[in-house]
């Protein structure tokens, strides 16, 4: 009985983590995508936060207050360091680069002893509390529901429609992409730590080309006119497989047929309402 | 040693370039970064890995992997990309379908067939190697050399040397004019599609041979190499890809050889960063960089 | 603001301005002053130029040789977005109005650089936040109702009619209160009255203070309205000069009708 209810707990945590740390990977893909830009980074960015979070507490020991703002340090350098180039050309170079960021970085983790091999890092204190979790992905909603009701949420938008005829406003559009994809990196180095110290453990597998590809799924298939969509189109994509037990084995078959699909057929997402952009 | 480092390099990356150039032309001429690219050579390599099974000699099995794969990828362009290349949209949303649609494929072919590796017939290419002024070379190696010089032979033939090639470069250079001029583009995006298809489809078998290890997610690890290679040498540049993926596997065993065997993924990456900073028309620079 | 009045003081010169296209000279040495206030206009034949002289004026496009001077100083190098923070402003041949946004937030985007906020202000809606937003919206208001959209500020951009859609561009572009507004085409695939409208929002533009440099194909309509016109034919500048005079100079006929009318229109 007592392992029973023990078992229902330990699912229904699981499930409440991944509602969390979905939902910020979710608009951690929003933002580049509501300016416009196709970051496949974030699984990557994710790692790095998750990784460098973990070491953090591990081996110097310092207090989870510390470490996970510092958990950004090294997914932040990373976008600079591939997406800088990358920002006055055409959008498909950031893509292709940030795919094969994320497929460096796996082969990283798997062969640096110090990063744990293929087995990970295990151990992690459980610092991160749903509570948490929660908290920070309010504060995240927030304050990307602010900046878009403002000049940089309109700047961002306009960057999406014409590019070019945005530059022609005087809007810095290399600034844009660039504060936009340190953005994205910030969100997934946060659930990347919050991920770490919710689960104990990390591994190389977590961070590859199907959780970069999933988490475009979540975007796309709530909508980004609003940061709401996307955090919702990670809830039903989580969610689905829990409700569907036997399904589990396809969840990246879905996962995958949802993009294509939304694209497609269903451009605006699930959530097709448009956040207006102008400070009440 | 060194020597035997740079053969052993140039054969590997002699795939790396067979495998990038479909992926090129692809981009070139139909202006699609097209993930499932990766899915064509996982299709490949069990094609061959099928029919060799059954019984099939390899000089069998290599043609039918490619004309299954070159198959393979008509049908999915047709479903993935017709409806977006009709309305025009932009090139992150097709690169967006691939990339969803590839995801699912890998997962549903690991599914279906389980992600254990699996591995071609003993004996099915000799087993020998040739002693080469003090060089060891084998003869599955020679035979993928040869392999990949004969399609790569063939496709600059077909580019440069036929009509076909010809409305194919009309069609990079300007589809709306070749559309006017008659040529029937949705019949040459079907053939551009075959034949890069077939390039990747043929990469797997040789890649398979050669590390002897085929699996559903192979053409995923191999796109971080075709990646780099077509960046480095330029999106949609031909000659640069060749160049550029045979520098991309000397690179790397040179890498595994002189450093960590660990750290050949991130030095070709590195080396792709490094172009995108400074030459991001690509080392050559011969096609013109895609600004935004 | 105060040189308008006397026209003199040269807002925009090019000097030498080269554009070279893959062997073809899309814009071949071209020299031009804007003097300060006024409608003046660039035209010529199809490809002629005018379309990439715009571009390099408002920097979507690097010249391959010569300068830019705007209002004195030298915005050769400069990327677009800082040339309209100077204030160049300019609308597009092929209407690039954003579809998805209302109306008021397309004049908005036009007001992007007078917002100053950090991130912290405007998570925090500081007071300077809530002015800027406040004064933008004033502004942006304004500019809707030079082009008499301002009843329709909420509705999407992408249901207007052309007509419309163009006079949104206007907006746009003259919200931020630019010093020189560049208009290319502004009356290609409008009616004869959208015309006529046209022609009086020019008209206020200018009595309010911006300088107009209008790229036209209609030689009716440019004529009607410039203070003085360029002409371009194969990317050079074949006449600069009182619209009267321009319809006079035998070059500028020989490029719009070719040389054997123009021979015939000289023997009458």
């Amino acid at each position: 009985m007592a392992a029973w209810l023990g078992d229902l707990y330990w699912t229904y945590q699981n499930v409440v983590v991944a509602l969390g740390v979905n939902g910020l990977l979710a608009l951690s893909m929003y933002v580049v995508l509501a300016a416009g830009q196709l970051s496949l980074g974030q699984a990557a960015f994710m790692g790095l936060g998750a990784y460098s979070s973990a070491l953090m507490t591990l081996t110097l020991g310092w207090p989870f207050w510390i470490v996970l703002p510092a958990s950004c340090v090294a997914p932040v350098a990373f976008a600079l360091a591939v997406g800088g180039p990358t920002l006055r050309l055409s959008g498909v170079y950031l893509a292709i680069a940030t795919i094969g960021l994320g497929e460096v970085l796996r082969a990283v983790y798997l062969n640096v002893d110090a990063l744990g091999g293929a087995l990970g890092l295990s151990g992690i204190p459980e610092q991160a509390s749903p509570g948490v979790i929660f908290a920070v992905l309010a504060a995240a909603l927030a304050v990307l529901w602010l900046v878009g009701r403002s000049g940089t949420g309109r700047a961002m938008e306009a960057l999406r429609e014409d590019a070019t005829a945005a530059q022609a406003m005087g809007i810095d559009v290399g600034r844009v992409r660039l504060a936009v994809l340190v953005a994205s990196a910030v969100l997934a180095g946060l659930a990347g730590a919050l991920s770490a110290h919710a689960t104990d453990f990390i591994g190389p597998n977590d961070f590859g080309f199907e959780p970069a590809v999933t988490i475009l799924s979540f975007a796309l298939l709530g909508g980004i006119g609003s940061p709401f969509g996307p955090v919702l189109g990670a809830w039903v994509l989580t969610l689905l497989p829990e409700v569907f037990r036997g399904f589990a084995d396809l969840r990246l078959v879905l996962d995958g047929l949802v993009i294509v699909l939304a694209v497609l057929f269903l451009p605006r997402g699930l959530l097709a309402w448009r956040m207006p952009r102008k400070a009440a | 040693m060194l020597a035997q480092q740079l053969v052993n390099g140039i054969l590997l990356g002699a795939t790396y370039a067979l495998f990038a150039l479909g992926f090129t032309l692809m981009f070139g001429v139909l202006r699609v970064i097209n993930l499932v690219y990766g899915f064509y050579f996982t299709a490949g390599a069990f094609v061959a890995l099928w029919l060799t099974q059954a019984g099939f000699p390899l000089v069998l099995a290599l043609p039918a992997a490619a004309v299954g794969a070159g198959a393979i990828a008509v049908v999915l362009d047709a479903v993935l990309l017709t409806r977006l290349r009709r309305t025009k949209a932009d090139e992150l949303s097709s690169l967006m379908v691939t990339l969803g649609a590839v995801l699912a494929l890998y997962a549903g072919m690991a599914a279906w067939l389980g992600p254990d590796i699996r591995r071609l017939r003993p004996g099915l290419v000799g087993s020998g190697a040739l002693d080469l002024w003090g060089l060891r070379v084998t003869v599955a190696q020679l035979l993928i050399l040869a392999a990949s010089g004969v399609l790569v032979g063939a496709l600059l033939w077909l580019v440069r040397g036929t009509r076909l090639g010809l409305a194919i470069r009309a069609m990079a250079e300007k589809p709306d004019a070749a559309a006017l001029m008659g040529i029937n583009t949705a019949g040459l995006a079907a053939t551009v599609s075959f034949i890069s298809g077939a390039l990747a489809g043929a990469g797997g078998v040789l890649i398979g041979l050669n590390f002897n290890a085929i699996h559903p997610y192979m053409g995923e690890q191999m796109m971080l190499r075709g990646f780099v290679v077509v960046i480095v040498g330029g999106l949609g540049d031909i000659f640069g890809a060749l160049l550029a993926g045979l520098l991309l596997g000397v690179v790397e065993v040179l890498t595994a050889g002189y450093l960590a065997s660990g750290l050949k993924e991130a030095v070709g990456f590195a080396i792709l960063v490094a172009v995108l900073w400074t030459r991001p028309a690509g080392l050559f620079g011969r096609t013109d960089v895609r600004r935004a | 603001m105060a040189d308008a009045e006397e026209g003199r003081v040269t807002l925009l010169a090019t000097s030498g301005l080269i554009r070279r296209y893959a062997g073809l000279l899309a814009v071949d040495g071209v020299d031009l002053a804007v003097p300060e206030g006024g409608v003046h206009a660039v035209i010529g034949p199809n490809g002629a130029g005018k379309t990439t002289l715009f571009n390099l004026v408002s920097g979507l496009v690097a010249p391959s040789a010569g300068t830019i001077m705007f209002a004195g100083a030298d915005v050769t190098r400069l990327a677009a977005d800082r040339r309209a923070r100077l204030g160049i402003a300019r609308t597009f041949q092929n209407i690039r109005v954003f579809g998805a946004m209302t109306l008021l937030e397309n004049a908005l985007t036009g007001l992007h650089p007078l917002l100053t906020s950090s991130l912290v202000g405007i998570v925090a809606r500081l007071p300077r936040f809530r002015r800027e937003e406040r004064q933008a919206v004033a502004r942006a208001r304004e500019a809707l109702a030079l082009v008499g959209l301002q009843a329709r500020e909420g509705e999407r951009a992408a249901a207007l009619s052309y007509g419309d859609q163009r006079r949104l561009e206007i907006a746009r572009a003259m919200a931020g209160g630019p010093r020189l507004l560049l208009l290319d085409e502004p009356a290609a695939g409008m009616n004869p009255a959208e015309t006529v409208g046209l022609g009086a929002l020019i008209r206020r533009i200018v009595d309010a203070g911006t300088t107009v440099l209008v790229v036209e194909h209609d030689m009716r309509f440019v004529m009607a309205l410039s203070d003085s016109v360029t002409v371009l034919n194969f990317g050079r500048r074949i006449f600069s000069g009182p619209p009267a005079e321009a319809r006079a100079d035998p070059g500028v006929i020989e490029a719009y009708l070719g040389a054997k009318v123009a021979a015939r229109l000289a023997a009458r």
